[in-house]
Formats: C-alpha cells, structure tokens, sequence
C-alpha cells in the first residue's frame, strides 16, 4: 500500500488551499484526489465575478479564483489525481480510490476531508405534484450553461432565494429565457442582499416571501407550477393558490455538506450544521481526520473556505510534525438565536476566530461570548442576516481554565 | 427625497439611505466604507455593472470559455454587450487573461477569458 503523510479527498477551494498551505509549512508528501476531470470543485461553473475581494483584495470570476490555487498547486508540483473518486476512508485512514488504474489504497498519516456541500433536492422538500423534466436545481442548471453549453429553459419560475438560485435568475435572463419571478416560503430572503440588487432588481424579478410551490404540472416536461402564499408557520394558505406556466422550475433551496465518506471514517456530525464536530485545529473526532470548508459548515463566500482551509492545514502540519495536538477541552455552546459555532471545542491556549450564523434577522445586537458569566469577545452588529457568516475573534489571554463559552446575542 | 439602495460592491450589502434633491446628494448614512457613497454617486448619475458569460470554445478539451469585463460598463448596455460577445467564438487552446474584445462598444473595458481551455 502507498503511504502518504497527508490525502486530501477533493480538489475544490477547501483542498487546493489546504495543499499549498501544508506545502508552505513544509509539508510536501501531499496527494489531492479529485473526482471530476478539473481542479477547481464548483467555481468552475461560478463564472460570475465577486469572489476574491477578502482573501486577494480584487474580485476575481470562480475559474479565475481557483486558478489562483491551481496554479500554486501546479508551481509547488503538489501531486494530484484527476478522474479519481474515493470509495471509502477508514478510521485508521486507509483511503480507497477508484481510478483509471483500477482500484487503489493509501495508507495515510493524516486525511483532510473537502468534499464540498450538495444541493437540496426537489425530493428532500417531498413538492408534491407531477414529475415531469424540467425541474433542477441552480447549480445543475448552472452547470449546463457554464460547463455544457446547454440552455435548460425558457419559461422558468425558481424556488427559493438563495444565492445560487439568484445568480442563475440573471444568467438565465442574459441568456433570454424569462425569469417569472423567484418564491421564498421564508419571511426573508436566504441570500445576500447584494445579490437580490444586482440579479433580480436589476431585470426587474420579482421577488415574493412568505410563496412556495404547492403543486407541479406536466407530462413529459414542465407545464406549470402553482405557489401559495404561507403562514407564519410556512403552511400553505388555502384559497391563495396561483397558476404559473413555465417549462422550468428552479430549485435554490439550501446545500447540505456531503459527508458520506466521514460518516464511514467514523466522524461524528453536528446536527445543526450537518457537518462534523471539530475542535480549534478542525480536527474531527477521529484522530488525524480534519475537515474543513462547506464539508464542515456551509459558507456565504469562498474566501472564508480558503481561509478556513489554511487554518486547517497549518494545525494538520503541526499534527504531521508531532504526532498529536494540544487537547481542547473548552466546549462552545450557543443560545438559541445563534445556530452553531465552528469549531465547537477549543484549547484556550491560542487565539480562536469562532463563524456562526444567525438563525433569524437580528438589529442592532451585539454577538456576546462569555464565560462564567464574564464577557470575553464581542461583535456589534447594526443588522445580522442569516445569510451572512459572522466571525468574532476570541483572544487567548482572556479565557481562563476549561469552563465552557457561551455565545449569545444581547438586544 | 430619501432613497434607499443596496451596494454591490463587496458582499457586505451596505443599506445605505441617501437624501437626494434634484439628482443631488445632500447626505448619505449607512455605508461602512468610502466605496459606498461613490457607488450611489455612481447609481445616481449612471448605474454601472459588469457582467460574466462564455464565448465557443473551437477544439477544446470544453464547449465553452468563460469571459467578463475588465471594468463596468452602463446597466442599460449588459444585453448589448451580450450580442457582441455571442459573435465571439475561439480556437483552443485559450488562455485566462486573454482579450477577446477590447473597449466592448466603444467604452474603456475589455472582454477577457477567465478559463483556460487547453485543445483536444
């Protein structure tokens, strides 16, 4: 069997960081396997521009941003694998891979596990109705016109405000098909705000909240959709139902990290965030296993996940160099206004950037964090989405023992 | 008058709220940086965007390369800029950063490729 010192397991934004940030560190037996043909993951079909204004100062298209990367990756002759899907990692991080090759085994000292988020589907919202084609979620639909030169549609009605799901409204829109309108069963939109500007206002979209679609028509292809207006428990209202014609529905309902391959290396899962529980190094609960990126927790910008990932990699060098971490044996916990913390454990014995959302619109808050009654970070915020990740730097210094934090927010 | 708009320009989505009087700004509150108030500036005099799409790819390991603009160009233009590029059609391989059209429509920004697309 091969051995390794670190296997990366996907070559998108959260990998390729991740191995040139271990390369940096002097790390350098890496191998970054990637499933599709491309380095790059998603941001070879994000064509829009708007990426890279944190992490290099200038907005960069998705291809152009993952270039960045790969050109790193390329220059450093990090090796990497193309065309090659793994099947299985193991506790003891034995990765299994399907190859041109054949089938092949690593043995690895460390794994870092990027797999990337997936979209939600028509069937996890169980939309009843006919299943005719022509239903698709933004990112496939994406993919057909960025990847595939394929026009998916012309009539199209889209589920959902996400960010992708707007994005596509205006693609489509260039591309002259006629975007209806986009439905939201929340009160408020689930993208940001920029986007509602330059994607819908702009070609005049509307945008209706608290709208879901109740029932879909067609036989062999989409004929039609009906919305309801929901309540505030985002039930549909009888008697508010509408007729839409349309030959495509677009679905922009949420992505959910992938973690099949974790479940099996026995990594332990947040139920909140759907990814892993780690601690301050993004190590998981299975030693030597890390995570980082969408994988982990689902991000708003791609900087973020770059980000994440180097921070990742430096702790995974560190693991490569000693053999172990520093335990981290402080515990994070949240109120109910503030979903989840990444990471959920820290040391206490280095600074710490805790990200969260909000679960709901919040004005003019601050984001607390506390221990044993004491404030110890803070973030002021005059208006938090959820939308948007929030990160609060929490300083070393000023956590004392392993009494848990607790993050909140105070109106 | 008080009007209201949402900066494009970084992710952060200021709201900004501006008192405008005969096309003229009087006050401005809400952006969190400098960029804010030139951007309603900007939308109040002549609303600019830049747009991302993909020219055909002539023998390329992909259909297609995918283009934007150096610099915004007028919002009302985008569909005009559209046409131009739906003419363009390149021979692999292309390389990110090439120029497929320079100064779209006579304004002062580029075309250019954002993939590189190696050939067949």
């Amino acid at each position: 069997m091969e051995k390794r010192d670190v296997i990366i397991v996907g070559g998108g934004p959260a990998g390729l960081a991740a191995a040139v940030e271990l390369h940096n560190k002097g790390i350098t037996d890496i191998l970054i396997l990637e499933r599709e043909k491309h380095l790059g993951g998603i941001l070879r079909q994000c064509i829009h521009d708007g990426f890279g204004l944190t992490r290099f100062r200038t907005t960069l298209s998705g291809p152009e941003y993952a270039q960045r990367f790969i050109d790193e990756v390329v220059e450093k002759k990090i090796p990497y694998r193309t065309d090659t899907t793994v099947l299985e990692v193991s506790p003891d991080k034995v990765v299994t891979v399907a190859s041109r090759e054949g089938l092949v085994q690593y043995q690895a000292r460390a794994v870092i596990l990027t797999m990337g988020c997936r979209e939600r589907t028509r069937g996890a919202l169980a939309i009843p109705g006919e299943r005719p084609t022509g239903v698709f979620t933004a990112g496939v639909a994406q993919a057909y016109m960025n990847l595939y030169n394929r026009m998916p549609a012309k009539e199209v009605v889209i589920l959902g405000s996400g960010d992708i799901g707007m994005i596509m409204a205006r693609r489509l829109t260039l591309e002259g098909a006629h975007v209806q309108a986009v439905f939201e069963i929340q009160p408020i939109p689930s993208g940001l705000p920029r986007n509602i500007e330059q994607c819908l206002n702009d070609y005049n979209i509307p945008l209706y909240l608290s709208h879901t679609v109740t029932d879909v028509h067609g036989g062999s292809r989409l004929t039609g959709v009906t919305i309801s207006r929901v309540d505030e428990h985002l039930r549909p209202i009888p008697g508010t139902e509408k007729e839409y014609a349309c030959d495509t529905l677009i679905l922009s309902v949420g992505l959910i990290p992938e973690n099949e391959l974790s479940l099996d290396a026995g990594v332990k899962l947040d139920n909140r965030t759907k990814g892993a529980i780690v601690d301050e190094h993004f190590q998981t609960n299975v030693e030597g296993i890390f995570v980082a990126g969408n994988v982990l927790h689902v991000h708003d910008l791609v900087d973020f996940v770059s980000m994440e990932a180097e921070r990742l990699a430096d702790s995974a060098a560190e693991y490569i160099k000693h053999g172990s971490l520093p335990e981290c044996p402080v515990e994070i916990v949240t109120d109910g206004n503030i979903g989840h913390t990444i990471p959920q454990k820290i040391s206490g014995s280095q600074d710490v950037t805790l990200s969260m959302r909000v679960r709901s619109l919040i004005k003019n808050c601050r984001i607390v964090v506390k221990q044993n009654g004491e404030e110890i970070a803070s973030k002021k915020m005059k208006k938090a989405l959820p939308a948007e990740m929030i990160q609060i730097p929490v300083k070393a210094e000023k956590i004392n023992g392993t009494q848990k934090l607790e993050v909140s927010v105070e109106c | 008058m008080l009007r209201e708009f949402t900066c494009i320009i970084c992710p952060n989505g200021c709201e900004i709220e501006a008192d405008i009087e005969d096309g003229k700004l009087l006050s401005i509150e809400g952006a969190t940086c400098p960029r804010g108030e030139a951007y309603v500036r900007q939308e109040l005099t002549d609303p600019q965007r830049n747009i991302a799409t993909s020219v055909l790819v002539k023998n390329g390991v992909l259909p297609l390369a995918s283009v934007r603009l150096t610099s915004p160009v007028p919002k009302e233009r985008i569909f005009d800029v559209m046409a131009e590029v739906r003419k363009v059609t390149v021979e692999a391989p292309v390389q990110a950063g090439t120029v497929v059209i320079k100064g779209i429509l006579g304004y002062d920004s580029d075309v250019i490729v954002t993939k590189t697309v190696t050939r067949k």
